[in-house]
C-alpha cells in the first residue's frame, strides 16, 4: 500500500507557473488525472517520479521524499509520454537491462513476468526500432513493470493506441490495480478516464480543480450553464415557450437563429424536444457551443 | 561501476554511426608518419609536429570529444536517460560506468594509431611513453566532456571552444594557461617516458600529474551532482 502525497506542491519555470498549490493524495487503485493539454499533467507526474524539484511543497512516494531519493525508485514505476526507447535493444534486452539496475534477486524471472503481463512473449526478441507504436509502450510498462512496484505512473498511455491496443492496456491497468497497485496515467481525453476510473483528479491551468470521484465530476460537467443554438419551424415561439423554463436563463432571437442559454446541459437537453412537440414548432437544428473540453474544465476552475 | 550500463553504453555507442568518425584520424596519423620516416628530413623535425600537434592536440582530443560527450549525451538528447535515472540506483555508479566506457574507447581508439606510428618512427620508448599519455588524457578529457555532456545543453560546442580557443589559441599567447590544458599534460607525459627529441613539452610532469588528477576528480564529481539534481524539463520533446 504505496501512496503518493503532494502537499502545496507548485512548481515554476521563471515566471511560468506550471503547477500551482496543488494538494493530493492517490492511494491504491486506478486514479485519472485528466485536464486539457499543457494543464500540468507531465509536471505532476515528474514531480511525483522525482524528476523534478517542487519549487514550494512536498512531494512524498510512501512517505519519503520523490526528489533526489534514488532508492525511492524500487517502489515507483513510471511511463513516461516522451517515447523515447534504446531501439537497437530488444524488448528482452531491455526489461532484462531494468531488472538487472534495480538489482532484482532473478532478473531473468522477473523480465518473463513482466512481458508476460503485457503480453509481448511473441515479440520479445525482434529489436525494439521494429515495433508498433502499442508494442513499444507495452514494452515501456513491461520496462516500469519489471520490480513489481507499489506505484505506477503513466503519462498519456493511450496516445496513438488503436482500439484494440487501448482495450488491452486499459484491461492490463484494470488488472494491475485490483492487486492492490497505486496507477495514476494522465489523460486529455474526457471518455478515456470515464471507461477506466472510479477516481479522477482535474488539473486545468496548473491548478487541481476537481477531485473525487468520476459520477461526481461527470455531473458537475454536463450540469454547467451552457449557450445553444437551435434552428426550428417558429423561433420565437419556442423562444417563448422555452423561457417558461427553469432550466433557461435567457433566449435571444437573432439572425433567423435562436440563441438559448441554460444553466443546466442535462435537464435542457431532456426538456427541449418535449417541449418543442407538445408545441408544435419543428427543431431543424440544435447545435452546443462552447463544446471544446477547454471550456469544459475552465467552467470546473471557476466553480 | 554497473556493469549491465557499461554493456548497453558500448553497444549504444559503438553501434551508431557517429563512432565512424573516428577512423580518419588514425588513418592520417600514420600516413604523415610514414611520409615523415621516409623523407629525408631529420626526426626531431617533424616529430613535435605529427606526435604533438597532431597527435596529442588534436585525435586525442577530439576522440574524447566524441566519445565523452556520447556517453550520457545522447541518452539525455533522446530522452532514454529516463529510464537509467528511474532506477535505484547511486548517481556515482552511473557516472563512474559511463565514464569507463568512454575512457576504454577513447584509449583504444588513440592509443593504437599513436603506438603504431611511433614504432614506424623507430622509438619503443615514445611508443610506451604515447600509451600512457592516452591513457591518462584519455581519462582527463573524457571526466571533462561526460561532465559538459550534463551540465550543458551543447557539450560539443564548449568542448570545442575549450579545444580551439583555450587549448590552442590561449595556450600560445598565456603560458600559465598551458597548466590547464589537458593535452599538455599528456604530452609531458608522454616526453618524460619516451624521452626523445620526437616531442616536446611545457609542463613540469609534477604539474601535469596533478592538473590531471584534478580535471578527473571535479569532471566526476561535478557530473554526478549534476546528475542527483537532474531535472526533466516539462515537456520533454
Amino acid at each position: 500500500m504505496t501512496a503518493v502525497e503532494l502537499s502545496a506542491v507548485s512548481r515554476w519555470y521563471g515566471n511560468v507557473v506550471a503547477v500551482n498549490d496543488v494538494t493530493l493524495t492517490i492511494g491504491p487503485g486506478l486514479t485519472g488525472l485528466l485536464g486539457p493539454n499543457g494543464a500540468g499533467k507531465t509536471t505532476v507526474l515528474h514531480l511525483m517520479a522525482g524528476l523534478l524539484a517542487p519549487s514550494q511543497g512536498s512531494v512524498l512516494v510512501g512517505g519519503d521524499p520523490a526528489w533526489r531519493n534514488p532508492s525511492m525508485y524500487s517502489t515507483l514505476g513510471l511511463v513516461t509520454e516522451r517515447e523515447s526507447v534504446p531501439g537497437f535493444l530488444t524488448a528482452w534486452e531491455f526489461v532484462l537491462a531494468s531488472a538487472k539496475l534495480h538489482k532484482l534477486a532473478s532478473p531473468a524471472d522477473a523480465a518473463r513476468r513482466a512481458l508476460g503481463i503485457v503480453e509481448m512473449e511473441d515479440a520479445q526478441n525482434r529489436r525494439i526500432s521494429t515495433y508498433s507504436k502499442g508494442m513499444r509502450q507495452r514494452t515501456r510498462v513491461a520496462a516500469a513493470l519489471v520490480h513489481d512496484p507499489g506505484v505506477l505512473l503513466l503519462d498519456e498511455p493511450f496516445n496513438g493506441m488503436d482500439p484494440r491496443q487501448r482495450l488491452h492496456m486499459m484491461t492490463l491497468l484494470h488488472r494491475m490495480a485490483e492487486e492492490g497497485r497505486t496507477i495514476l496515467f494522465s489523460s486529455h481525453i474526457l471518455e478515456e478516464v470515464e471507461q477506466l476510473s472510479g477516481t479522477v483528479q482535474v488539473i486545468v491551468s496548473g491548478r487541481l480543480a476537481a477531485s473525487g470521484d468520476y459520477r461526481h465530476i461527470r455531473r458537475l460537467m454536463t450540469n454547467r450553464p451552457h449557450v445553444f443554438t437551435i434552428q426550428s419551424s417558429d423561433d420565437r415561439r419556442l423562444a417563448t415557450v422555452l423561457m417558461g423554463q427553469d432550466s433557461v436563463t435567457g433566449v435571444r432571437v437573432e439572425d433567423g437563429t435562436l440563441q438559448v442559454h441554460a444553466n443546466d446541459y442535462g435537464t435542457f437537453t431532456r426538456a427541449l424536444a418535449k417541449q418543442a412537440k407538445a408545441s408544435g414548432v419543428r427543431l431543424t437544428s440544435v447545435l452546443p457551443a462552447d463544446e471544446s473540453l477547454e471550456k469544459v474544465f475552465s467552467y470546473l476552475v471557476a466553480t | 561501476m554497473n556493469l549491465t550500463i557499461i554493456l548497453i553504453t558500448a553497444r549504444a555507442l559503438l553501434g551508431r554511426r557517429r563512432v565512424l568518425m573516428l577512423l580518419p584520424m588514425p588513418l592520417v596519423l600514420v600516413g604523415i608518419t610514414l611520409i615523415g620516416v621516409s623523407s629525408p628530413v631529420d626526426g626531431a623535425d617533424w616529430g613535435p609536429t605529427v606526435f604533438g600537434n597532431l597527435g596529442l592536440s588534436v585525435i586525442l582530443p577530439l576522440t574524447a570529444l566524441i566519445v565523452g560527450s556520447s556517453v550520457l549525451g545522447l541518452e539525455i538528447d533522446d530522452g532514454t536517460i529516463t529510464h537509467l535515472l528511474t532506477k535505484p540506483l547511486p548517481r556515482s555508479e552511473i557516472v563512474l560506468s559511463k565514464l569507463a566506457v568512454a575512457w576504454v574507447v577513447t584509449t583504444v581508439a588513440t592509443g593504437i594509431p599513436l603506438v603504431v606510428a611511433a614504432l614506424i618512427a623507430g622509438s619503443n620508448t615514445l611508443a610506451m611513453g604515447l600509451v600512457v599519455a592516452a591513457a591518462l588524457g584519455s581519462l582527463a578529457y573524457s571526466a571533462l566532456f561526460l561532465a559538459l555532456s550534463v551540465l550543458s545543453k551543447r557539450p560539443v560546442a564548449v568542448g570545442l571552444v575549450y579545444i580551439v580557443l583555450w587549448e590552442n589559441v590561449l595556450v600560445s599567447f598565456v603560458d600559465g594557461a598551458r597548466v590547464f590544458s589537458v593535452r599538455e599534460h599528456a604530452t609531458t607525459v608522454a616526453d618524460t617516458i619516451g624521452n626523445t627529441s620526437l616531442l616536446d613539452s611545457n609542463v613540469s610532469l609534477t604539474t601535469s600529474l596533478i592538473m590531471s588528477a584534478v580535471f578527473i576528480v571535479v569532471g566526476t564529481v561535478g557530473a554526478t551532482q549534476r546528475l542527483r539534481s537532474f531535472a526533466l524539463t516539462g515537456e520533454a520533446n
